[in-house]
């Protein structure tokens, strides 16, 4: 398998990361030779294996419904980009 | 100020962790004295080095005073007045917390990490501040980082290892007696091995990630890297414990993993995968492999052969497990809350991909696309699950062979360190330097490095593999074989 220019370019916008021409051309070939390495998995016959999402086999745990943290949204906010009145400041996306 | 002055009854910089809080404790010597000691030599060597990206005397020194009080009341622990070195990975309120990258230069942290907590707050130890590391922990060489590569201190021409490179090469100089490491594909064990240091890995949620900046989050565990198995026990009994604001921390009992070090090693069944003594290793790495191996023989241990069928799968399923969940880790680098944001940008889209262009270095991109494509739909079944179904194969493969064995043993790293730009255009070579540790990772066990000899002048590391919540025995067969040995003592030359 291997990634088109188009396809690594699709798949930078998905995560949302502006990449040019020239950049999305050095990315292909490395993410295909990363691609080459992970291909080894498709040899292997793996019917009827449960898949592990995690190390522990356990239930996750659960806590009651209760508010368990102070309100520190000022010290929160010092390391903001950008902030007024207690809002974080973004462009303006309805017009 | 001068380093301490005679009266002090041992070379401080290589004193052990118990050695130093003897002295603390009998006020042989002050913890603004150590602090001092350290904070000075880091001052002189960390120019030529790297391997702290944030110092900051007056804080340290602050936290040293504060520990001196706990003593002068006696209201201390066996670590009080003790300093050491934070990964840069660790949230420690009021300090720049960067974790290698652009994206966080400026972020100050507003809270501790657990880990930073229970050390410092609660064990009071002192930080001596934070070090440097591959950017978001992805890397096996440190060279990734925003801050610059650290500097081996055995050849400064070659890698210390990494991720946790800046801990290794701080502990490698003596400029800190120990330091904090994370290990989610062998971060702690690779540059433990490539320093000549002790490190170990936990097994998955023993060490609280609350506050340690996530990569991947199935696979990311704290943990001690330092010059002996007696000193990684020590941080580890105050690193350790159920924390209620980690999902995945596990509720056990406190445990003292200190508790079996002097244990004798007879019957001792130590596991060789035949895999990990096949093709592949270099002939130095695996010659200081072979005389460890004999030296536990004459500990009273004995070998049998073993199997891990499906090892040479982990790197690959790794390359798709880890960065899927770093993909969806590293989405919360928006330019909105906290860390950078691009200078310039149009719409609020636009401000998200300049401000990851810019902030993220070229191989956390890398792995955020790989991520990004697996997860995608019509690829998941094929990469993210498959990957997730060898990750059943990998542990399964630990479980049988625990079944004939108390530990598992072979080299950490298939080469000693190497260097510097050498493997740094080739993402798939790199990735290859971590083939034995990876799979630990993967099954959620604990794992150790350990120094077990030279090759051409540069530290081999042995690795040592326990089933789940070994670490005790981990820390006794290391510390045994350090009582037999003196490959833990040395240091770099040229490095005073």
């Amino acid at each position: 398998m291997s990634l088109t220019l188009d396809q690594v370019k699709r798949i930078a916008h998905l995560a949302r990361i502006e990449i040019g021409d020239e950049e999305a051309l050095a990315t292909q070939g490395q993410l295909n030779g990363i691609f080459q390495l992970i291909e080894q998995m498709q040899a292997v016959d793996t019917a009827g294996i449960e898949p592990m999402a995690h190390a522990q086999d356990l239930a996750q745990r659960l806590r009651a419904d209760a508010v368990s943290e102070e309100n520190r949204r000022a010290a929160f906010q010092a390391v903001a980009p950008e902030t007024e009145a207690g809002l974080y400041l973004v462009p303006k996306v309805i017009e | 100020m001068a380093e301490p002055g005679p009266r002090l009854p041992m070379n401080m910089i290589n004193a052990s962790l118990k050695e130093l809080s003897q002295a603390l404790a009998a006020k042989q010597v002050s913890s603004v004295e150590l602090t001092t000691l350290f904070l000075d030599r880091i001052d002189r060597l960390n120019p030529q080095i790297n391997a702290f990206v944030t110092v900051d005397r007056d804080k340290s020194l602050k936290a040293a005073a504060a520990a001196d009080a706990r003593i002068a009341a006696g209201q201390f622990g066996p670590l009080t007045g003790i300093p050491l070195a934070q990964k840069d990975i660790f949230c420690a309120e009021g300090w720049r917390t960067t974790c290698g990258s652009k994206m966080l230069e400026n972020f100050v942290a507003p809270y501790d990490a657990t880990v930073v907590r229970k050390l410092e707050g609660e064990a009071g130890m002192v930080s001596l501040g934070k070090t440097n590391m591959d950017e978001f922990a992805m890397g096996s060489s440190n060279e990734n980082s925003y801050f610059g590569a650290v500097k081996n201190p055995w050849a400064l021409d070659r890698v210390p290892g990494g991720s946790s490179g800046g801990s290794a090469a701080a502990v490698a100089a003596r400029l800190a007696p120990i330091a904090t490491g994370t290990d989610t594909g062998g971060s702690i064990r690779q540059p433990a091995a490539m320093c000549g240091l002790t490190g170990l890995k936990p097994t998955y949620g023993v060490v609280s990630r609350y506050g340690m900046i996530a990569y991947a989050s199935s696979l990311d565990q704290g943990g001690p890297m330092g010059r002996s198995a007696e000193d990684c026990a020590l941080l580890l009994n105050a690193m350790a414990g159920f924390d209620e604001r980690d999902s995945t921390s596990l509720e056990r009992p406190a445990e003292d993993y200190a508790r079996d070090l002097d244990k004798p090693l007879a019957g001792l069944r130590v596991g060789l995968p035949k895999e990990f003594f096949a093709a592949g290793c270099d002939a130095g790495v695996m010659a200081a492999v072979q005389g460890a191996i004999r030296e536990l023989e004459k500990l009273g241990a004995t070998m049998v052969e073993v199997s891990l069928p499906n090892s040479h799968l982990s790197v690959p399923a790794y390359y798709v497990i880890a960065p899927a969940e770093a993909s969806s880790n590293l989405s919360r680098y928006d330019g909105v809350r906290y860390g950078y944001r691009a200078p310039e940008y149009g719409n609020l889209d636009d401000m998200y991909m300049k401000t990851r262009a810019q902030g993220f270095g070229a191989e956390v991109k890398r792995r955020i696309l790989v991520g990004a494509y697996v997860l995608s739909h019509g690829y998941y079944d094929a990469y993210y699950l498959q990957a997730q179904r060898i990750r059943r194969l990998i542990a399964n493969d630990f479980v049988a062979a625990f079944n004939e064995c108390d530990v598992i043993l072979g080299p950490t790293a298939p080469s000693t360190a190497f260097r510097i730009g050498e493997k740094s255009s080739d993402p798939v070579q790199m990735y290859l330097s971590d083939i034995y540790t990876i799979a630990v990772n993967l099954a959620g066990l604990p794992g150790m490095a350990l120094p077990c000899g030279f090759a051409d002048g540069l530290p081999v590391g042995l690795q040592l593999i326990g089933n789940y919540f070994a670490e005790a025995r981990l820390l006794n067969v290391a510390h045994r074989f350090q009582q037999a040995t003196d490959w833990h003592t040395q240091q770099p030359e040229g490095i005073a």
